[in-house]
């Protein structure tokens, strides 16, 4: 009869229909685990982040497209040119270049930077206290620009728009000149504006005046501390970093040696953020703020700066292997602002 | 005798249609290749836009699969997780458009607390996904099948078949007390529809509307609306052919009964959807809402076969399988597969076959005027509004 047989063939298609959809069902979400997947989580069940903070692994930074390299720029002191003048003092004279500079920041990631001479941070221009120094600024960006040193000078060579030189135009450019005054650590950054953004895109640089004396022999060396704020919405920073490149210490160690004196130069120029920190594992600092006194301030393992304070550190590392340095701000840490000291000997 | 033909008249038909489409190809052939550089290229930063379309969450591991709902190719160079970058594999690099990546990140995530993770693309923009709170996801085991085939049957087949015992009592109740429970079945279904349009828009404006959000809703809507009609139409014709009159009452009730499913079937995903994330914490407080607001469904199916004679177990039964047993499908796909387009096409599904019930069943509430609406009927349909709201506020989920 047609009813019974529209009944029975209804109850066993509707029946089949329903196997053959969990089946499918069944059959797509037992879906293979992906190829080339390799999950350390599998090897402790509480997942490899306990590890540690870190990029994707397997990526590194092109140094050579860079043009930089922060192990090089880490003990790079530019002493210029000298010549002597009539008075008997020395004339120390660079030239610095602005350029913008698209740069790989963290594996996979390009920043479109401004810098000083291709590099971020720019050259650590270094001199002697008492010189005369002269800084040809040349503007080979698209952007106006200026050079501002944190030193002592005159209100026309302060590197701000409307007073003497001001703003250095593309193309153009301009001689700051001041004596060596007073020694120490100090810094030197664009102060063009929106300022905030000048400062961020990477024109920024050490600026070191020994006192006319010197400082004790040691393994000298130059760091300072930035940040990208990579999607720009100036509401802080994606990666921290010392010298530009993030986690760049924990890949290729600060080498050292043991029972060496060291002394970090050490500058914070983080925009975006209102402080900064520095920590050492298993060893402490004498801190000279800003370098312009011989006796330090205090001996620490942990110093807060904020934008545009710096300062000498000068330790020795009492036992050898992997040191920990790193801001004690947990996030810039975990952002990529951590690396270590591998102390030998 | 034919007109003599001249000039396009004398091509033949297949020419004058192949002609054009042939033009039409090497047109757009040529836009694809040349006419993009005369515009000149578009000004500005790449356009990047991805969308987390999946979280998924086991012990020591996050699981995202990202969709590309930008008009350019874009990459995922870091993530972090809670502002600590993490390392993670991907089953792949670049992601075209509306190309999908899955990413596992290495974290150690805490059940109970929430996660925001932050995609890092290779020109610098931030893409940032909010977990509120980290719960792990069911692993897809039999365990879990067997929850939800259970879920399902709770709130699935077990309610509709209670309902459907009314039966007896709507055969012997009297004619017009008959239009008033078509108009309550009315009232019930123009409540889920709504209900379901809303839940709909609410899941189809969340997605990533890679695959067109909220447009699926209708379209499913659409669809479903005009299968059953022609279904209906398919049936009427064989039942005709077959005993003349044919039974139209079953008919009515199984349109009924398969607008049903095709809503249950929604209403499953959505609990499975739920308890996946979870959401949803499966209590006896639960299952008895879902089931008391879906006895009124039963009652639903058998109001149209009271005039009829009884039809045989088999086809009550049958009648209340597919009405109820969509549930525990809808509930598997939610708990393991779910997508929020997918979810919303399937809640489309449901709408569009419900109206097309309410369609149905309005010609028997018809009195011997011919009116539909009359003050009996509209106390019905008024009824059966208030009896789903009701029900529903029961449904703490």
């Amino acid at each position: 009869m047609a009813a019974s047989t529209f009944t029975r063939g209804a109850l066993l298609s509707a029946a089949a229909g329903a196997g053959a959809l969990v089946l499918a069902g069944a059959a797509a979400s037992r879906a293979p685990a992906i190829a080339g997947e390799a999950t350390h989580a599998g090897m402790k069940g509480h997942g490899g982040g306990a590890d540690g903070p870190t990029f994707r692994q397997g990526g590194v930074v092109d140094h050579r497209a860079n043009g930089f390299n922060p192990t090089e720029i880490l003990r790079d002191f530019d002493w210029g040119t000298t010549r002597r003048l009539g008075n008997g003092r020395t004339l120390r004279e660079w030239t610095v270049v602005a350029a913008d500079k698209d740069i790989e920041v963290a594996p996979g990631v390009v920043y479109p930077a401004w810098t000083y001479n291709g590099r971020v941070p720019g050259p650590t221009l270094r001199c002697r206290e008492g010189e005369s120094l002269r800084v040809r600024f040349v503007n080979g960006s698209a952007h106006p620009h200026t050079m501002h040193f944190h030193g002592f000078h005159t209100a026309e060579m302060d590197g701000v728009a409307g007073i003497g030189a001001g703003l250095i135009q593309p193309g153009k450019s301009t001689v700051y000149e001041f004596d060596a005054d007073p020694f120490g650590l100090h810094l030197y950054h664009c102060h063009a504006g929106p300022l905030a953004e000048h400062i961020a895109r990477g024109m920024y640089g050490a600026f070191i005046i020994d006192p006319r004396k010197g400082r004790a022999e040691a393994d000298e060396m130059v760091m300072v501390m930035n940040g990208f704020n990579t999607n720009f919405d100036a509401q802080g920073n994606q990666i921290y970093a010392v010298n530009t490149i993030a986690f760049h210490h924990v890949n290729e160690p600060v080498r050292v040696a043991r029972g060496e004196l060291i002394r970090v130069y050490l500058v914070n120029i983080l925009e975006y953020d209102p402080i900064n920190s520095f920590h050492v594992h298993g060893n402490f600092f004498d801190y000279f703020p800003t370098g312009t006194r011989l006796e330090p301030s205090e001996f620490t393992d942990t110093v807060m700066l904020g934008q545009g304070q710096r300062g000498i550190l000068e330790m020795r590392f009492r036992t050898p292997g992997l040191h920990m340095f790193h801001a004690h701000k947990t996030e810039f840490a975990e952002l990529g602002w951590m690396g270590d000291f591998e102390v030998v000997g | 005798m034919g007109e003599e033909r001249r000039g396009l008249g004398r091509l033949p038909l297949w020419a004058l249609g192949l002609i054009p489409l042939v033009l039409i190809v090497v047109a757009l052939g040529a836009l694809l290749t040349v006419g993009g550089d005369t515009m000149g290229d578009r000004r500005g930063p790449p356009v990047e836009d991805i969308a987390v379309e999946r979280t998924v969450l086991r012990p020591g591991e996050i699981e995202l699969t990202l969709r590309n709902v930008g008009p350019e190719a874009a990459k995922v160079a870091q993530v972090a997780v809670n502002d600590a970058y993490v390392d993670f594999s991907a089953d792949g690099g670049e992601i075209g458009p509306r190309g999908s990546r899955r990413l596992t990140l290495d974290y150690p995530w805490q059940e109970g607390s929430p996660l925001l993770m932050t995609l890092l693309t290779s020109t610098g923009a931030t893409i940032e996904h909010e977990v509120a709170v980290a719960v792990e996801t069911p692993s897809r085991d039999g365990d879990l099948y067997g929850l939800m085939a259970l879920l399902g049957i709770y709130v699935g087949v077990i309610p509709v078949a209670l309902g459907m015992l009314f039966l007896p009592f709507v055969k012997r109740v009297r004619e017009h007390w008959v239009r008033w429970f078509m108009a309550l079945t009315v009232g019930l279904l123009g409540f889920l529809a709504v209900d379901a349009y809303l839940e709909g828009t609410e899941i189809g404006e969340a997605s990533t509307g890679a695959f067109g959000g909220l447009q699926l809703l209708f379209i499913g809507a659409v669809v479903a609306f005009f299968a059953l009609v022609w279904l209906d139409r398919f049936l009427r014709g064989r039942s005709e052919r077959a005993e003349g009159t044919g039974t139209s009452a079953f008919r009515v009730s199984l349109l009924i009964a398969i607008g049903i499913g095709l809503h249950n079937l929604g209403e499953g995903l959505a609990i499975g959807a739920a308890y996946a994330i979870g959401n949803l914490a499966l209590g006896a407080f639960l299952v008895f809402g879902f089931a008391l607001h879906n006895t009124t469904e039963g009652l639903a199916i058998v109001a149209p076969l009271a005039k009829e004679r009884r039809p045989s177990l088999v086809r009550l039964v049958a009648l209340g399988l597919i009405a109820g047993a969509p549930a525990i499908l809808g509930a598997f796909i939610g708990a393991s597969i779910y997508n929020p387009e997918l979810a919303t096409l399937l809640i489309g599904f449901g709408i569009g076959a419900i109206v097309q019930v309410i369609v149905q069943i309005v010609p028997a509430m018809r009195d011997g005027a011919g009116r539909a609406l009359t003050p009996a009927t509209i106390g019905g349909i008024l009824a059966g509004v208030a009896v789903m709201y009701a029900t529903g506020l029961l449904i703490i989920a």
